[in-house]
């Protein structure tokens, strides 16, 4: 293809990513590096019966005037980078001066809202991500065996946690472990505790979050397993038979082999896919004891009347390094993919 | 071509099955339990004393006189007008996927059928893009939306969803007509045609299917964001899922859980309706990237 026609069929795609991906990255850099004016302070004299006193007041009118001419704020440099807020180095420094062992210096590090929140993210992307491998796999065999006429409906019910809206999957879940809920009710009377509730301490409810992380995303490596044992060679699985091996043997040594790209392609995604978890702990309210990088970016970003756009484009700039982190190995991939294909 | 030895009942097939009949009642119990409730009062769906009063509705009976009640979806509907939200999501994601497949196709037949390195590396790029969490540029349009006024808008929403949507489209249209042959179009153009009108004539007939795929998984993305729709939507022209969100703050005051037990439910019906019809679709869509690595 001409490079001219090339250029014409890509260019709609190509303004809209630049506009609305590309330069508001950009955007969000600039704005990590800005911080919002401080309020302007007058001092005026008040003068009563009793004499004159100083006070300084909050000039409303020239703090807005001057917020409105500068939208963006003054320049901080990387300042807003280093804060409590984010990395804090100072804070760290200090923690690690003051405490005596690895575990005090952690707590310490961990009451630092960045931290914790990565700690979250972190902990949930790695937890669900070989849950839902194995499970998926395990239901993926299941349906396989099934007799052909339940395996249509099988399918569809396994599709609906994934193509359920996050925030609905997650509310719909919150009402039934919700101490009033069935599952929540239940737990109650079994352990005859009423007041036992999922999402009164910060263990059970991130284990409440990452179960509801591995339901839904179960569905997505069930339906590429599924797809990839449709692909096993029945010709080594018949030899893998007569030379007498086992179920348990072909399965470790014939089909999990051959399904080996596809543990690839399921982990790299869904370690993308889980960094940016978001809309559960919106939808379960668990912000009181998890929160994600992506939550807190979106709690900065919905202060009322007064969005903390610094906080949040830094914040966002280090999500951004994170999941670069995360992609290399896919960009890696890729790479190698296209080299290969195109050397051949 | 199941042999003998395959399709013998053996305590390992036994245990299969019954691990895949878990699954589904893990998996679809919850929407059925709240399909059921959500035709009841809020006494009953939840009920500390007796899960079972969900089940047969016994204050649902009390209350309203019979054992089904309407209460809830009358409330979200009506009282708190849901359907004012289920229009716009209407008209958000109806055009985004409009938008997104027209430009999508062209883009994905372009970097499918050029055979120069600037294409690889766009697609790339488009990878990255990808990647990136949506709420991370959502905090970089807020600014400058506002400085322009453009703010709250629906057909703002709608560009930055079909441009958020454009990585997805293009990997899987450029993959699907990687699928269809080079000579379809090229023996067109020997006879003249000029690359244009062969896609016009040659390669638009063909390309339904890939097109349809991928503007489930368009219909998908816009229908189910949050970040977006809640960020850059005025209250006035809020879509559905911002709209149950603001629900939660309002309604659990009001002691009207059940309105929004009632919009979860309309808001999962078009997506089960989806699944229902599309199933091979979505399997394939899924699968495209996987199998061929």
């Amino acid at each position: 293809m001409k490079h001219k026609t090339f250029f014409w069929f890509i260019l709609p795609t190509l303004t809209a990513m630049t506009l609305f991906i590309a330069l508001p990255i950009v955007s969000v850099f600039i704005q990590s590096l800005h911080i919002q004016h401080e309020q302007v302070l007058i001092t005026v004299e008040n003068c009563g019966p009793f004499g004159c006193t100083e006070e300084t007041v909050i000039d409303q009118e020239a703090t807005r005037a001057l917020r409105d001419a500068q939208p963006l704020g003054q320049f901080n440099g990387l300042g807003t980078y280093t804060n409590r807020a984010h990395l804090a180095f100072g804070e760290i420094g200090e923690a690690w001066a003051t405490t005596e062992s690895w575990g005090a210096f952690f707590d310490r590090v961990l009451g630092l809202p960045f931290y914790r929140a990565l700690a979250f993210t972190l902990t949930y992307t790695f937890v669900v991500t070989p849950f839902v491998l194995l499970i998926g796999l395990a239901v993926a065999v299941g349906v396989n065996k099934l007799p052909k006429m339940f395996k249509g409906p099988t399918i569809f019910f396994s599709l609906l946690p994934m193509m359920i809206t996050p925030l609905v999957g997650s509310l719909i879940l919150l009402w039934m472990v919700d101490a009033e809920g069935i599952i929540g009710a239940t737990l109650q009377n079994i352990m005859n505790d009423p007041s036992l509730s999922l999402r009164a301490s910060a263990t059970l409810t991130w284990i409440m979050l990452i179960v509801y992380g591995i339901w839904s995303s179960i569905p997505f490596s069930f339906i590429v397993f599924y797809a990839g044992l449709q692909t096993v060679p029945a010709d080594t699985m018949e030899a893998a038979m007569i030379d007498g091996a086992s179920k348990w043997q072909r399965m470790r040594h014939v089909v999990v082999p051959h399904l080996m790209p596809l543990v690839v392609f399921i982990t790299l995604i869904q370690l993308m896919d889980n960094f940016r978890v978001f809309e559960p702990i919106v939808g379960f309210q668990a912000q009181a004891y998890a929160r994600s990088l992506s939550w807190i970016i979106f709690n900065d970003l919905r202060e009322a009347g007064n969005p903390l756009y610094g906080s949040a484009g830094a914040t966002s700039m280090l999500t951004i390094i994170g999941v670069a982190i995360l992609l290399s190995p896919v960009l890696v991939r890729t790479y190698r993919d296209y080299t290969r294909k195109s050397t051949h | 071509m199941a042999t003998k030895a395959q399709s013998r009942i053996t305590p390992l097939t036994v245990i299969s099955v019954s691990f895949v009949i878990l699954w589904l009642v893990i998996a679809s119990f919850p929407f059925l339990w709240t399909l059921w409730g959500s035709f009841k009062v809020e006494s009953d769906f939840f009920s500390r004393a007796d899960w079972r009063n969900a089940l047969y509705g016994v204050n649902t009976v009390r209350e309203t006189g019979s054992a089904f009640t309407l209460d809830g979806y009358y409330g979200a509907w009506v009282q708190e007008e849901f359907w004012r939200a289920a229009l716009n999501t209407g008209i958000v994601v109806g055009f985004t996927v409009v938008i997104s497949l027209t430009i999508g196709t062209l883009g994905g037949y372009a970097l499918a059928r050029s055979g120069f390195r600037y294409a690889f590396w766009l697609l790339m790029l488009a990878l990255v893009f990808r990647a990136m969490p949506h709420i991370t540029l959502v905090s970089g349009y807020l600014l400058p939306f506002f400085e322009w006024n453009i703010w709250g808008i629906l057909p703002t929403t709608i560009i930055v969803l079909v441009a958020i949507n454009q990585p997805f489209t293009l990997w899987m249209l450029h993959s699907f007509f990687l699928n269809i042959p080079k000579d379809l179009d090229e023996s067109a153009m020997v006879d003249g045609c000029t690359r244009f009108q062969a896609f016009r004539h040659v390669i638009i007939p063909v390309m339904w299917p890939g097109v349809i795929t991928t503007g489930l998984f368009s219909f998908l993305l816009a229908y189910n964001d949050f970040a977006v729709t809640s960020m850059l939507l005025s209250e006035r022209n809020e879509t559905m899922i911002p709209a149950i969100a603001s629900f939660l703050g309002t309604t659990q005051e009001a002691g009207n859980v059940m309105f929004a037990v009632a919009a979860v439910v309309s808001a999962t019906v078009p997506l089960f309706v989806l699944v229902l019809f599309f199933q091979r679709q979505i399997v394939s869509g899924l699968t495209a990237g996987a199998v061929k690595g």
